[in-house]
């Protein structure tokens, strides 16, 4: 008989439960430990992936659109004469591409803008209001009054904030001042049709919406535009719909990802995934010292049983499995215990968590006061495997230990 | 059957400022199907010998052959595969894993040597009945006295038929009876299956089965007596 001096997996799992279970409350306390941690990664990675994830869709719907064309020198300089023509034929076409699913075209301009008691500096911004609210524009964002009919509705609509600083109202009239495209001063008389609240408390303060063909008449801009903002299906992969706008704009033109007009977002999204991996290990190593305090605890009560196994002919290769495969046991339990936490604690917040006390602090970082955890089975899978990887790694000191006593010393042992 | 062969076997231990010669130039030749008994005081290297032999533990000096392999230069692997498959131990203390059952611990090393399971629960079920402790097959250690205990790590000693038998104290926790019916297993198995015991023991009736005494006092050998068993 050679054997394989290792018990069948079998028998070696009974006995790794059973002496899982030799110390009840250690095991409990160390079960508790995982689970918890195991929580708290998945958890609060949901409360951040929620909270980025908002960030980012909000200002994506604040108004860049998954992609924008804009004149080459737009970026520097956003002014009149750096303006570019509607989208030509193979651009239209391009449009119909079902990689888009909206797609509209904007004057964006720097102006002055008056009332009879204050003036501010403000973006104006020439829309068709059908395509804004195909890009994200909310119309129930709209508090008083109502959204522009059309582009060349005559009405302006402003955010709540701007309304304040001016002290104006809905229905008044205000003088909107800009250069056109001759640098000549061109200005126009307004009414306040409507209000809006943004997502963004920035925004309210910097953005105000007249009707496309309205500004172009006010600037002299023709049919031109300052820019082409497009949406697809998937702010996280605007590859293939970039490649797609990108071929039909032609070389004279600028096309931009969101990531890329927008950086701070695009930073954001980029660093998200790091910072998640980064909080789990951190957790991880927090819990990891118990990890190992109670294997080594277990491995030092059982120096005598270990020394016994080697003398009946386990080679010590087989007691470092036994002992590796009763802490895989505890991360399984543990992780079973805290996969379940997590998502029975995220279920009932699903529909977001109000935090208008601190919405304040939370809309100076670009976020709305509800909060939508986002749980996503890659940040599950991530912390499961990180546990159970490194929880293996660190386990391998205390199997190394058990296996290495001298049979006659360890059955010495009292 | 299994010959040993020790040749000048030292061993010493330290303990404080005091070296202790456990073996002390032991020589000694073990023939195939011996049974012997090694007798002597406390502190006589009778445990040390045993578990030289076993390899338990690792020479200062001299040379260990089992039927003419050189246990001393095995390594850790070979030497635990060794002790899989020939050599079967009876500790002084009773030595069973506490979370295993009596069954379980006298199946643990058939288990490790890949013994198909039919043949394993027959085997440890009949050696049980053996040693008499028929229907505690399922009790566990704690559950078992200390006579009981020692019974079940004799079982696990012997149920896989090896061909060496190292016994440290077998009957030491044993009232008479137990004790007598163990060593006439022994004996037993010792004359049917050729099985080669060494046996310390402080214990005359244990000596009485023995066919060959070695008597041993501060690590050496001081008498080497053939006898006739009872």
């Amino acid at each position: 008989m050679s054997g394989t001096s290792r018990l069948p997996l079998g028998a070696m799992t009974r006995m790794a439960w059973r002496n899982l279970w030799r110390n009840h409350r250690r095991t409990l306390i160390m079960l508790l430990a995982i689970s918890v941690g195991v929580w708290a990664m998945i958890f609060m990675t949901a409360l951040m992936r929620g909270m980025v994830d908002q960030m980012i869709e909000d200002g994506i719907d604040s108004l860049p659109g998954f992609v924008q064309i804009h004149n080459p020198e737009f970026q520097d300089d956003p002014s009149v004469e750096n303006s570019l023509p509607e989208p030509g034929p193979e651009l239209l076409r391009a449009l119909q591409n079902p990689e888009v699913t909206g797609w509209t075209t904007r004057v964006r301009v720097p102006a002055m803008i008056s009332s009879e008691r204050d003036s501010r500096g403000a973006t104006l911004l020439g829309v068709d209001p059908e395509g804004e609210v195909a890009l994200g524009f909310d119309p129930e964002s709209i508090v008083e009054g109502r959204f522009l009919q059309g582009p060349d509705d005559n009405g302006l609509v402003i955010g709540r904030k701007l309304l304040d600083r001016l002290e104006t109202d809905l229905g008044k009239r205000i003088v909107v001042m800009s250069q056109d495209s001759e640098n000549e001063i061109a200005d126009r008389g307004f009414r306040i049709v409507g209000v809006y609240k943004g997502k963004l408390a920035a925004l309210e303060e910097t953005y105000i919406y007249a009707g496309r063909s309205t500004v172009q008449s006010l600037l002299n801009m023709g049919s031109e535009v300052s820019e082409i903002a497009i949406k697809g299906h998937d702010y996280r992969d605007t590859g293939r719909l970039f490649e797609v706008v990108k071929q039909a704009a032609g070389k004279e033109v600028e096309v931009k990802t969101w990531a890329e007009l927008d950086s701070y977002l695009g930073l954001m999204l980029g660093v998200m995934d790091g910072f998640v991996l980064v909080w789990v290990v951190v957790i991880f190593l927090a819990l990891s010292f118990g990890l190992v305090n109670t294997l080594m605890m277990a491995v030092f009560e059982r120096v005598r049983e270990f020394g016994l196994m080697q003398a009946l002919g386990m080679k010590p290769s087989a007691i470092m499995y036994q002992v590796l495969l009763e802490s895989v046991m505890l991360l399984l339990l543990g992780l079973l215990a805290g996969n379940l936490l997590a998502i029975f604690s995220i279920w009932p917040i699903q529909d977001g968590i109000d935090l208008s006390v601190v919405a304040q602090g939370m809309e100076m970082m670009g976020v709305s006061s509800i909060l939508y955890p986002a749980l996503k089975l890659k940040d599950i899978v991530l912390a499961n495997v990180v546990v159970i990887f490194l929880g293996i790694l660190t386990s391998l000191l205390p199997a190394w230990r058990a296996s290495q006593y001298r049979p006659v010393e360890a059955i010495a042992k009292t | 059957m299994a010959e040993i062969k020790c040749i000048d076997l030292c061993k010493s231990y330290q303990q404080g400022d005091a070296v202790i010669k456990a073996l002390d130039h032991v020589s000694l030749d073990i023939g195939p199907g011996s049974f012997v008994c090694l007798s002597g005081p406390s502190g006589s290297g009778k445990t040390t010998l045993l578990n030289m032999i076993g390899g338990l533990d690792e020479l200062d000096k001299g040379e260990i052959s089992i039927d003419g392999q050189r246990v001393d230069l095995l390594a850790k692997g070979p030497l635990a595969d060794l002790r899989l498959n020939h050599i079967g131990f009876v500790f002084q203390a009773y030595n069973l894993i506490p979370v295993l059952t009596a069954q379980e611990n006298v199946e643990f090393v058939m288990q490790v040597q890949g013994v198909p399971t039919g043949e394993r629960r027959k085997k440890s079920i009949a050696i049980l009945r053996e040693v008499g402790l028929e229907g505690m097959e399922n009790r566990r250690p704690a559950q078992l006295s200390g006579g009981q205990q020692q019974r079940v790590a004799v079982a696990r000693a012997i149920v896989s038929q090896p061909k060496l038998v190292l016994a440290d104290e077998p009957t030491a926790n044993l009232d008479s009876i137990s004790a007598k019916h163990l060593m006439e297993l022994f004996q037993e198995l010792n004359e049917n299956h050729g099985v080669t015991f060494i046996i310390s023991t402080h214990d005359e009736r244990v000596m009485r089965y023995a066919r060959r005494l070695v008597k041993m006092q501060d690590g050496r050998v001081i008498e080497d007596l053939e006898q006739v068993p009872e």
